[in-house]
């Protein structure tokens, strides 16, 4: 075994290099979330009374619970904290670690440049360890820097602790997920998307199991939960740590296992020959794109159907579950009742839903970087096909795919909802259009990722940052108590939260021009620049 | 001047990085020309400035009575491309690659097309990545050939082709040529240049060094003599143009340049000659010359 893992240490430093910037970045960032939001919640909540009706109400809200877990103990800063950030740092941490080991394994043995390395005194198991240990390493480090911070902050040191590791074993079970996930898949894109679909259905089932009480068994069912259910700050369970160790280090043994019965370079799903010649219809680049982008499509547009119909089933409960404490009750009905408190969850989700479809819309958009940088761009340019043309093709399944994700949950989440409250007609509509309304913020981020696409092509990947930075200013700017001018940089913070809200043209004209503009630049960029 | 490519002063840098500085090159209509130079000299940035896929910082650049970077799309109606990196989509097989970059350029011969794939021993069935590196060339070449363009741009096609392929790669260009189109073939394999090339171009360091016939260059190269003498050799190393100059007994050795070997063969001839052999100078004698001249002085950057 030890000659297979030959040179692990030099992949490490040559990760790190790579990484040198986008690794801190990750790791600072989640790592100094935590700690900002105590001060934050001295000010919204100095009283007792303040923290209990916080416990009793937004707590104790099942839609605020799909998203954020279930809450322990709200009345501390560091249970509030654990509430809010518990679920989301899983999250983010383990996208974080998905891409970090498929970027550092597959992707290298995609370009073959593995093959270059792995000719020279490099052991057969040196890249996968080399890549485990920087993922995993990043992920202990920011799991590690919020204990500090949240010490620092002054909240107790177990809660802090466990914290801080809950956050870091997550990191580490989707180590795991993605150090099977490589095996499987010929192409790190695919590799990335089972890494990511695998996540995305875990948030799922926790999601459920958190918002609903009869099924909330089905918590334990998912990793990201178990960051929240180690309870920080509110009577720690260590054990629970152990449960995500154990399945970090059988999923890397899987991935070991699986990489030992494969050939470089092959996947354990194998190639299928193709036609040896093409379609009619393969004749445009409108066409070459669908071949390209089709895929993804399909699964992120059967991912949102399923997410969009699960979130519908559930609106209607939640004013079911208020119906237990009458304390609550009278909360909620000053709120504006039952009713109101369907429309937020409704509200809330369509939000989050259309943060997600962005990530496709960043996905299809980037496409063309990646098929610059591969080159496989000069062969199509050098033909009839002008620059704009090419472009076309690729953004029209950023924009129209994002639109099509979108109505596809809308109209999911509308009709479930709409059955079973026994008022489609009524529902379907509302909940439809709560969706769509979110599609101009969702086209901002599209654009914006195309204006940098042509404009500075070598920052590409700033997109993914940029949209990342959109989303967690809407979700968490508001608990840290930003300044609203900085809320306001995020497209996303400008939706009117329909259907509660009153539906208001005038954000959504303006995020559409912001939207136009930015590609615009883009288009304008691409065909005056230099390509490759 | 019925030129199909005419390049004259081009420049280009990216960032501090000169990748081309004041490059000339001219292709007339129906050669096919060589255009040789090491790695990173230049020769793919060319291409791409040819192809309009950069911009020309400055100098003049016509194709096909066009402006590349302008008349892009109409120009590639006339164009077929092999870049010297083929990638190839991973979800498409070679096959369907071929067909596509045919119809994007404007339609291609289908019988061409399966006849080519047929001397080219390739499997059109297979995807993206699971072709080797010369397969995947391959592909870009049949899909290159088998267009009905005027103008062929290769870009060191042949760097992954095995000897066999890279004969079959010879015929179809000599077809090619055949059927009066043009060919502009980036290289660095000097035999098959010289197999092929009408006239050659060699740059350096983003510049054009020497350009010609093969015939012309040669003429400003050196013979290799080598013979057999009635006599003891002398007066020889007093000539000009006289190097390397080897004697043992009445053996003698020696290269000589070109604009001196009617002198070289008189003064052989006084003494009396029993036996000559000469051999003209390679087209690798011609590039080393041109490369080693000035020390070894590597290329500036990889520029691709």
């Amino acid at each position: 075994m030890s000659g297979n893992l030959t040179g692990t240490g030099a992949l490490i430093r040559l990760a790190l290099r790579r990484d040198r910037i986008v690794l801190p970045l990750w790791v600072l960032v989640l790592g100094l979330i935590p700690a900002a939001t105590a001060g934050a919640y001295e000010t919204l909540y100095p009283t007792l009374a303040d923290r209990q009706s916080l416990a009793t109400g937004m707590a104790a809200n099942p839609s605020m619970n799909l998203l954020y877990g279930p809450a322990f103990d709200v009345t501390t800063a560091g249970g509030f904290t654990a509430w809010r950030y518990a679920t989301m740092l899983a999250v983010f941490v383990g996208l974080a670690a998905i891409f970090t080991v498929t970027r550092h394994t597959r992707a290298e043995e995609d370009t073959g440049r593995l093959e270059l390395l792995a000719s020279a005194v490099v052991g057969r198991y040196a890249a996968l360890t080399a890549a485990i240990a920087v993922a995993a390493g990043g992920s202990l480090g920011a799991g590690l820097l919020s204990a500090v911070g949240m010490i620092g902050a002054g909240m107790p040191t177990a809660g802090s602790v466990a914290f801080g590791l809950g956050t870091a074993l997550a990191g580490w079970v989707f180590t795991g997920v993605a150090a099977v996930a490589v095996q499987l898949a010929e192409y790190s894109r695919t590799a990335n998307g089972i890494g990511s679909a695998t996540l995305g259905a875990l948030f799922l089932v926790r999601g459920i199991g958190d918002s609903s009480s009869d099924v909330s068994w089905l918590s334990w069912g998912s990793p990201i939960a178990w960051a929240s259910q180690v309870r920080p700050f509110a009577g720690e369970r260590w054990w629970v740590l152990a449960l995500s160790l154990v399945t970090a280090v059988v999923l890397a043994g899987a991935g070991y296992v699986l990489l030992s019965r494969r050939d470089l370079g092959m996947g354990i799903i194998p190639a299928k020959p193709g036609p040896a010649a093409a379609a009619p219809s393969l004749r445009t680049p409108l066409a070459l794109a669908w071949r390209l982008h089709r895929g993804s499509l399909i699964g992120w547009t059967v991912g949102f159907a399923v997410m969009g119909s699960l979130f519908g089933t559930l609106a209607s409960g939640i004013g079911d579950v208020i119906g237990d404490s009458e304390q609550a009750r009278q909360i909620f009905e000053r709120m504006g009742g039952a009713q109101s408190l369907v429309d937020a969850f409704v509200s809330a989700t369509a939000g989050i839903l259309a943060m997600i479809a962005s990530l496709y819309g960043v996905q299809a958009a980037l496409r063309m970087r990646s098929e610059e940088v591969s080159f496989r761009v000069e062969p199509l340019l050098s033909t009839q096909v002008s620059r704009l043309r090419w472009m076309a093709g690729h953004l029209g399944f950023a924009l129209l795919g994002t639109t099509l994700l979108v109505a596809v949950a809308g109209a999911g989440m509308g009709l479930l909802h709409g059955v079973r409250v026994g008022d489609v007609a009524g529902q379907l509509p509302d909940v439809l259009l709560a969706s769509l309304a979110q599609l101009p913020a969702v086209w901002v981020v599209v654009g914006v990722t195309v204006a940098i696409f042509g404009l500075v092509p070598a920052f590409s990947g700033a997109a993914w940052a940029v949209t990342a930075g959109f989303m967690l200013l809407t979700l968490f700017g508001p608990v840290v108590q930003l300044s609203q001018w900085v809320l306001d940089i995020s497209p996303f913070t400008h939706i009117p939260r329909l259907p509660m809200a009153e539906f208001s043209a005038t954000p959504l004209v303006v995020l559409c021009g912001i939207a136009l503009v930015a590609v615009a630049a883009g288009l304008a960029g691409f065909r005056r620049r230099d390509v490759g | 001047m019925d030129n199909t490519i005419y390049v004259s002063g081009l420049h280009k840098s990216f960032g501090h990085t000169k990748a081309l500085d004041g490059l000339d090159l001219s292709v007339a209509a129906g050669e096919v020309h060589g255009f040789l130079g090491p790695n990173g000299s230049g020769k793919s940035t060319t291409v791409r400035v040819l192809l309009g896929l950069l911009h020309a910082d400055a100098g003049d650049v016509r194709l096909l009575g066009g402006d590349p970077w302008k008349d892009a799309a109409t120009l590639h109606k006339r164009i077929a491309y092999v870049p010297g990196d083929v990638n190839l989509w991973p979800n498409l097989s070679g096959g369907e690659v071929i067909d596509l970059l045919g119809r994007l350029r404007g339609g291609l011969v289908k019988r061409r097309r399966d006849d080519l794939i047929e001397r080219f021993d390739l499997d059109p069935r297979k995807k993206g990545r699971t072709y080797s590196k010369g397969n995947r060339q391959k592909v870009a070449i049949v899909a290159a050939l088998a267009s009905e363009v005027d103008l062929l741009i290769l870009d060191e096609p042949t760097s992954g082709l095995d000897p066999l392929m890279e004969a079959t790669f010879r015929t179809a260009i000599k077809e090619e040529q055949g059927q009066g189109r043009t060919v502009l073939l980036s290289s660095h394999i000097l035999a098959e240049v010289e197999a092929l090339c009408d006239r050659v171009s060699i740059i350096r360091n983003g510049r054009t060094v020497e350009t010609g016939t093969l015939a012309d260059l040669r003429h400003l190269t050196r013979t290799s003599i080598s013979a057999e003498l009635a006599g003891s050799p002398n007066g020889l190393s007093t000539l000009h143009d006289v190097h390397d100059l080897h004697i043992e007994g009445n053996h003698v050795r020696f290269d000589v340049e070109s604009a001196s070997l009617d002198a070289v063969l008189r003064q052989l001839s006084n003494v009396g000659v029993r036996n000559l052999t000469s051999q003209p100078p390679t087209l690798e004698e011609l590039f080393l010359r041109h490369y080693e001249a000035d020390g070894s002085q590597p290329a500036r950057g990889a520029v691709r």
